[in-house]
């Protein structure tokens, strides 16, 4: 059974449908890359996972979230609590939406480990100095002392990940955790994440935008375009042969070594905002590919030979 | 390479700050003894982390703050020394482009006042009837509706809104175009397209860019030459994109970039230490605590930007081949 199973999942916001019959698994210690242009429902996605939808008004109105044995959208706002932290944890994109200026960085990873494991001080404080030095931060002790104010972006973003991991959880959430971070300290982080969910079997769910990290670090893919799942699958197939058009534009996107002059190829327009959500296809008038029946009909979401595409024309390899 | 349009030489720049309300002062060099070519008609990158000096030395170019040391010269002359008037009439010849559009566009100003505002400050205002047909020549050139003109800011997406500030700054029809990571807010779809426009009027216009970018896989498929800085000194410049680095530093940059590709996977070594502050620099080269090859001499003797054999500059002790 998939650790966590999302199956046809609606997000409403008032009269809004910012998210429409998203559906994906993530099975125990897979690390699964979700990924897609901003205004796709990547961060709504997390949210609808953590359960913070009433947070912005939002609630699901139809379909499941199954976490192991627990149906989290059935589950009462005491439960979650019991769970959050403990079983699923988050990462932010600013540690600084994480941490409390005010308090020791140390005494806030003790923190978790107090309140969900029980340990007494002493013990937290322990565990907390050795998770620092599996996560390669230099004189931890003295670090477990410090304040946010005290530390680099990518250290604080490193005390944010040993906050995650303090409890044991089985999943960890990552919103675009190294967006905010220099490229050399966003590579080393990427690495610390991966090794780290490796090496305590936590499934991961990596939300970005750069398809170099989730070539890097991911198993799988999920693919996000406007409120709906365009394409699944892993990440090996997902690179050398995209099945939905919207894939294939966003790894057209990046800037490879050998590419000739003029070789960058942008997708034109915008994803549209969640009130002018076109007919049929939502990516139809953005797509190089799209033909009159992928103007008036949404294509459903098909199972193929490794993972799923919403295409019309997804039979067919490219 | 083509004769340069511009010329820095010996360019530095210092900040000071103080520590706390009542603290010493102290003073930072953010760029420190640069000196480069741009070269006319090409793309020369610079690359460096946040910090690193890389939007000093974009204003400096365009004397939008004023130098410590050093020169820069445009065209022959030398702007450090002109006068306020003189100053605006080159200033037709060298625009900026911002990081952020949000912050770059007066968001009480119409698109179609934003993008006259040039003409304005210029004193190149055209007659009312024809003000309309300009804005709409500036809109079509970046690829937006003419019916952008009556929006304002606020209507409009993080690409639009760059490609609103490119229309401007190609408003005078300047020949250097200095590029503050002008996509660093956008996705990389969007990126893309402003990189097709930018790419587009180099070839149509022979543009000049000094584009500023923290992204070397972006700024080695766009640029003719590339500039490694950190902590306020240049410490490669490389003639060709596609030469392979030979400071430890501009390596650690490429190996930090991954490639859309699962099958090249990388380990990443990851570089021991943090930047230092740069309020108190090392004596030697300021990389030697983060760098693997460093040796007693990088920690004691800074190293100088000599020709490097390989083309182009460099400073390193121990250069990898």
């Amino acid at each position: 059974m998939a650790l966590l199973d999302l199956s046809d999942v609606t997000v409403s916001i008032g009269a809004l449908t910012p998210l429409d019959r998203i559906a994906f698994s993530i099975e125990a210690g897979e690390i699964i890359g979700v990924v897609g242009e901003s205004g796709s429902g990547k961060s709504l996605t997390a949210m609808a996972v953590m359960g913070l939808l009433p947070l912005i008004g939002g609630r699901i109105t139809s379909g499941a979230v199954r976490f192991a044995d627990v149906e989290l959208n059935r589950l009462p706002e005491r439960d979650y609590r019991a769970l959050r932290g403990r079983r699923i944890a988050l990462i932010s994109q600013n540690p600084m939406t994480s941490l409390d200026p005010i308090r020791r960085v140390g005494e806030q990873i003790d923190q978790v480990s107090m309140m969900h494991l029980g340990l007494g001080t002493e013990q937290a404080r322990l565990r907390s100095v050795d998770m620092m030095r599996q996560l390669r931060i230099p004189e931890a002790d003295v670090v477990h002392g410090n304040y946010p104010h005290q530390l680099s972006g990518g250290m604080k973003q490193r005390i944010v990940i040993a906050m995650a991991l303090a409890a044991d959880p089985e999943l960890i959430v990552a919103d675009e955790p190294t967006t905010a971070l220099d490229v050399t300290i966003q590579a080393q982080i990427i690495q610390i994440m991966v090794e780290m969910a490796r090496r305590k079997n936590v499934a991961l769910m990596l939300i970005t935008h750069d398809m170099g990290v989730v070539a890097q670090a991911c198993d799988r893919v999920v693919v996000l375009y406007a409120g709906r799942v365009a394409e699944t699958g892993s990440v090996e197939r997902i690179f050398a042969a995209p099945r939905h058009p919207y894939t294939k534009s966003l790894i057209g996107c990046i800037p490879v070594e050998g590419l000739p002059p003029g070789g960058l190829k942008g997708i034109d327009g915008v994803v549209p905002g969640v009130a002018n959500y076109p007919t049929g296809c939502r990516f139809h008038p953005r797509c190089s590919l799209a033909q009159d029946r992928c103007k008036i009909e949404a294509p459903l979401l098909r199972a193929l030979d490794e993972g799923a595409a919403a295409c019309h024309l997804a039979g067919d390899p490219p | 390479m083509s004769a340069p349009l511009v010329s820095m030489r010996g360019l530095g720049r210092t900040f000071v700050s103080r520590k706390g309300l009542f603290g010493a002062h102290r003073s930072m060099r953010a760029v420190d003894d640069v000196t480069l070519d741009i070269p006319a008609g090409k793309v020369t990158g610079v690359v460096g982390e946040s910090g690193c000096g890389k939007s000093t030395l974009a204003r400096l170019a365009l004397r939008l703050i004023e130098a410590s040391s050093g020169s820069v010269t445009f065209d022959g002359t030398d702007i450090g020394s002109l006068e306020p008037a003189a100053m605006r009439q080159i200033r037709r010849r060298m625009q900026m482009v911002f990081q952020d559009p949000y912050s770059s566009l007066d968001p009480r100003y119409s698109i179609a006042d934003c993008l006259l505002e040039p003409f304005a400050i210029q004193g190149l205002m055209p007659p009312a009837r024809q003000r309309a047909a300009q804005v709409d020549d500036l809109l079509d050139m970046v690829g937006l509706a003419r019916s952008v003109a009556s929006s304002f800011p606020h209507q409009l997406s993080g690409g639009q809104k760059q490609r609103v500030g490119i229309a401007r700054a190609l408003a005078l029809k300047p020949q250097l175009l200095v590029l503050d990571e002008p996509t660093a807010s956008l996705d990389v779809s969007i990126q893309a397209q402003i990189i097709e426009l930018l790419e587009r009027f180099r070839d149509d216009f022979g543009l000049t860019y000094l584009f500023i970018s923290h992204d070397l896989g972006l700024v080695r498929y766009f640029c003719d030459q590339i500039v490694v800085m950190y902590l306020g000194r240049i410490v490669e410049v490389m003639d060709r994109p596609d030469a392979r680095p030979r400071h430890p530093y501009s390596r650690a940059l490429l190996n930090s970039t991954f490639a859309p590709d699962p099958a090249k996977r990388r380990v990443v070594t990851p570089m021991a230490g943090e930047i230092p502050s740069p309020f108190a620099l090392p004596p030697g080269c300021a990389f030697a605590a983060r760098c693997p090859q460093a040796s007693a001499l990088c920690k004691a003797e800074r190293p100088t930007l000599a020709e490097s054999t390989a083309g182009g500059r460099i400073a390193c002790h121990h250069p990898q081949d």
